[in-house]
């Protein structure tokens, strides 16, 4: 009836995690009965779970990300706080449970924060930036963001029920065999990936579905704003990538669950074969991640600095070719595979060709500065931390990818601060600038500068002094993933890095600071025009927050740059453009299909993990009963008549109007 | 797809016209009169146009999957571990029948989609069920296939190269599964609900789907079956 599940699996053993997930529980339980109680469920049921608006979508995909950013950065804490004290000492996590974190934290930080935190702010902004209602297929949205949250819940579960892989963020073979593995945890790793990885592939087809397929009128390719560039890239990447992710794990998942031998010692599986196809997803994986990020700091910089974004032709050509090039390099992730000297040349020459369009970014958006008018407001803070720090960490990945230095180099804390310096200094600060750029957009009033800037300089603070000893402690010959050690000159350096992961914790804290206050002070930080920081793009031609429609009227699009055009033809002519003819609009209905859907998803997932067969098929059965319930309902849209549409677009134009008095005023 | 109002010229906003490179005026908006050209410029394709090619992009991404499979088999095939080869296993004239039925079954299928077309429910409903009836011979004579193989000692757990047969031609018949019960819904739904806009767009996807299901299998039974028994 229960599998493989008996009340061992719960660690009563071990406190650390029983502590952490009573107290996260707790928290939960606390907001639960606070959202019934003060009668908001009915509200959050209709305006949020079952919402396929884009927008609302968007934010439910940052959200998640920001929360599981905390669990996994918990687990971060945890590691550089073990290692500054296992000198010569076991510390205090054992090894088996410290081998769970390690793997914990990979997982939720590539699959559970930076890619929801990604697709959260292309969900919330392509649409807007293309002046189109909605994305090709709002509902699959919100099944995909489901999804994904079904995968995260799944990691977390693995917390008190049973545990998590101890084979890293990658479960390489034979360690991940039922031979050498025999738990859960790989389980837990495999089917939560599985289920979040259909989430992202229908998330990456959707939009680049919308990007290709729904613009508003005018906008060619070589008008779209830069970020719906690299969101199209990352969103190809999505899509030719995936599968093959889905393809690797489901033959892992066979060998562990029927006897295969695709990755085994035996019968002549083929373990290599492993490491050559998770890259061939994984090397992509890392474009998808960092592609979007550049696209934010295109947009800031230029918002920033007041300028149209310098060479963005070049731009463009540089992102696609990235995109491609993503496909061509997998193999320097194991140089040491014994591939021979030439494949070895062949993949490190490949490699650093790819720093060429990425230094063509680099120096477009330097020259996007020069000459500007700059303002340091928070997100353009974040763009400058980036520029510097990714620049870093882009050269010692050109150093790694010289294969004679890769053999001394690889597995060990020089890569890990590598791929730290790109990821924390490129997608998360990418994320955070997005975040503080956008975040008036969706909730109408701006975050907390203050505050912002405190979190900024902790976490760039933080970030060198965490990850600066990390490439030494490598160079001295550190390997990662060590539960303790008796190198007496590495001690120091590990201190400095635990003092480092306790002043991004600071940043951390000073985050959620800035929500608080900004919620509570959102009356004197509200965003009255909707283009609170003088944007160039179509997001910023709408109210803040947007109105479910997005755009009364689908927006002309004449040239690049189109809101900016808008402003200064405004300005010229001393008006806004006529009132326009308000027509009523389709707006796809809610439904709860994502949420349903995800719940069986949860299920199935659960019982696989733990052999509970039937319930696998009850959990398949129900989520086939949800599509056909979907698939056999009459009524899909609903009709916002003209008249709501031009009250609401009446209060747009006149804020607009005001600005435009203001503006006239100023200059 | 073209209509006169198509062909207007350009609104004078600058904007050169590039209808020269796109004289059909393909994937357009027959019902527009604005006259800009390309999609970029007509504005949101019809509802059509996006469903189709949204499922266009997640047909491709299914072809890399079935990529993969077919990289593990190529790169397993000889890993037999002293167990039997292709060679020794293969049954030609069951694979020929297989073969046979599906590609049958598109043909049928493609004679539902001109029946829908036509708005006809009977001979909808009469190639449907034959596309169906292949199909699941198809299935029957794969499943026959598999089960003789695993009552011959040689089953997926033999050896790598039997692993990975078994995972990429499985993995077909599992999309043939899926595609059964997404036929019988279809033709549920058309019974139900009539040819309705929403679920003539949701029968062309399955065409599609069906059709590619044909185009894998051309390659499963290239490099599975006949490469793989000439070596």
């Amino acid at each position: 009836m229960l599998g493989r599940l008996t009340l061992a699996a719960i660690p009563l053993d071990q406190p650390i995690p029983l502590i952490a997930a009573a107290l996260v529980g707790l928290v939960l339980l606390a907001v639960m009965a606070w959202i019934v109680f003060a009668g908001h469920l009915p509200y959050l049921w209709r305006e949020w779970i079952t919402s396929v608006d884009h927008k609302r979508v968007g934010i439910m995909y940052t959200l998640l990300a920001l929360v599981m950013l905390l669990r996994g950065f918990s687990d971060a804490i945890l590691m550089r706080s073990q290692q500054a004290l296992a000198y010569q000492a076991p510390g205090y996590l054992p090894p088996e449970h410290y081998d769970q974190i390690f793997s914990a934290h990979g997982t939720l930080m590539i699959f559970f924060v930076a890619m929801p935190f990604m697709i959260g702010l292309m969900n919330f902004v392509l649409p807007l930036q293309l002046g189109v209602r909605d994305v090709a297929f709002p509902t699959l949205n919100s099944v995909s963001f489901w999804l994904t949250a079904t995968g995260a819940l799944l990691v977390n579960i693995s917390l008190v029920v049973g545990e998590f892989a101890r084979t890293g963020w990658l479960p390489y073979p034979p360690l991940s065999e039922t031979a050498y593995s025999p738990g859960v945890g790989v389980d837990y790793y495999l089917w939560s990936l599985q289920i979040s990885g259909v989430g992202t592939l229908m998330s990456g087809i959707n939009l680049v579905t919308t990007i290709l397929k729904m613009r508003a009128p005018g906008m060619t390719y070589l008008r779209m704003p830069m970020f719906c560039w690299t969101a199209l890239a990352s969103n190809l990447l999505i899509v030719a990538a995936f599968p093959i992710l889905t393809a690797t794990l489901a033959m892992l998942i066979l060998d562990r669950y029927l006897g295969f031998h695709f990755f085994t010692n035996e019968a002549g599986g083929n373990v290599m074969m492993f490491n050559n196809l998770i890259w061939a997803w994984g090397h992509p994986e890392v474009y998808i991640l960092i592609l979007p990020a550049f696209g934010i700091f295109s947009e800031v910089i230029s918002t920033f600095s007041e300028k149209p974004l310098f060479g963005y032709r070049s731009m463009v050509m540089a992102t696609m070719a990235i995109c491609l090039l993503a496909f061509m390099v997998w193999l320097h992730h194991f140089f040491t595979m014994g591939a021979g000297g030439d494949v070895n040349a062949v993949f490190g020459v490949a490699t650093m060709i790819i720093a060429v369009p990425t230094g063509v970014k680099v120096f477009n958006w330097l020259f996007t500065m020069y000459g500007g008018r700059i303002r340091l407001d928070t997100p353009m803070l974040w763009a400058i931390g980036f520029v510097v720090t990714f620049t870093i960490g882009g050269m010692t990945g050109v150093m790694l990818a010289i294969p004679p230095a890769d053999f001394v180099l690889h597995n060990s804390l020089f890569l890990v601060a590598h791929f730290h310096n790109v990821i924390i200094g490129g997608v998360l600060f990418g994320g955070f600038a997005g975040y503080t750029f956008w975040f008036p957009k969706a909730f109408g009033f701006r975050l907390h500068e203050g505050w912002g800037k405190a979190a900024f300089w902790c976490w760039i603070v933080g970030f060198y002094v965490a990850f600066m000893p990390l490439y030494l402690l490598g160079l001295m010959g550190m390997t990662r993933r060590m539960q303790h050690y008796d190198d007496p000159t590495w001690h120091p350096w590990l201190i400095v890095a635990a003092v480092g992961a306790a002043i991004i914790l600071a940043g951390i804290i000073c985050q959620v600071v800035q929500l608080f206050v900004s919620i509570r002070q959102r009356a004197s930080l509200r965003d009255e025009t909707g283009d609170p920081w003088n944007g160039r793009s179509l997001e910023w031609s709408t109210a803040s927050p947007p109105p479910a429609f997005n755009f009364a009227v689908l927006p002309e699009v004449h040239g690049e740059e189109p809101y900016w055009g808008i402003k200064q033809r405004a300005h010229e002519q001393q008006h806004l453009d006529n009132t326009p003819d308000y027509e009523p609009i389709d707006m796809p209905r809610n439904s709860p299909t994502g949420f349903v859907c995800a719940f069986f998803a949860t299920l199935v997932g659960f019982a696989l993990i733990w052999y509970m067969w039937w319930l696998a098929i009850v959990g398949l059965l129900g989520a086939y009963a949800t599509f056909v319930v979907f698939a056999w309902r009459n009524r899909v849209e609903d009709v916002i008549p003209a008249e709501t549409v031009a009250r609401i677009d009446q209060a747009n134009r006149r804020a607009r109007a005001r600005a435009l008095e203001t503006l006239e005023v100023a200059s | 797809m073209s209509s006169a109002s198509t062909f207007a010229a350009p609104e004078s906003n600058g904007q050169k016209s590039r209808s020269g490179g796109d004289p059909y005026q393909l994937g357009r908006d027959a019902g527009r009169d604005d006259g800009s050209t390309g999609r970029g410029s007509g504005g949101p394709a019809p509802k059509r146009i996006v469903v189709g090619y949204g499922f266009w992009i997640f047909i491709l991404s299914d072809i890399i999957m079935f990529a993969a499979f077919f990289a593990a088999f190529a790169v397993l095939k000889d890993a037999t571990a002293g167990g039997p080869s292709g060679m020794q296993l293969f049954d030609r004239r069951n694979v020929g029948v297989e073969t046979v039925c599906l590609l049958l079954s598109s043909y049928t299928c493609g004679m539902a989609s001109l029946a829908m077309l036509r708005k006809n429910q009977l001979w909808f409903h009469v190639a449907m069920l034959a596309t169906a009836v292949l199909g699941a011979m198809f299935l029957g004579l794969e499943f026959k296939e598999f089960a003789d193989l695993v009552s011959r000692g040689a089953g997926p757990s033999r050896s790598a190269f039997l692993s990975a047969f078994f995972t990429l031609v499985g993995c077909h018949g599992l999309h043939v599964t899926c595609g059964l019960l997404w036929l019988l819904t279809m033709m549920a739904q058309v019974f139900a609900k009539g040819f309705r806009d929403d679920i003539l767009r949701r029968t062309m996807c399955f065409t599609l789907f069906w059709h590619a299901l044909d185009i894998v299998w051309v390659g499963v039974f290239t490099v599975v079956y006949l490469m793989g028994v000439t070596t």
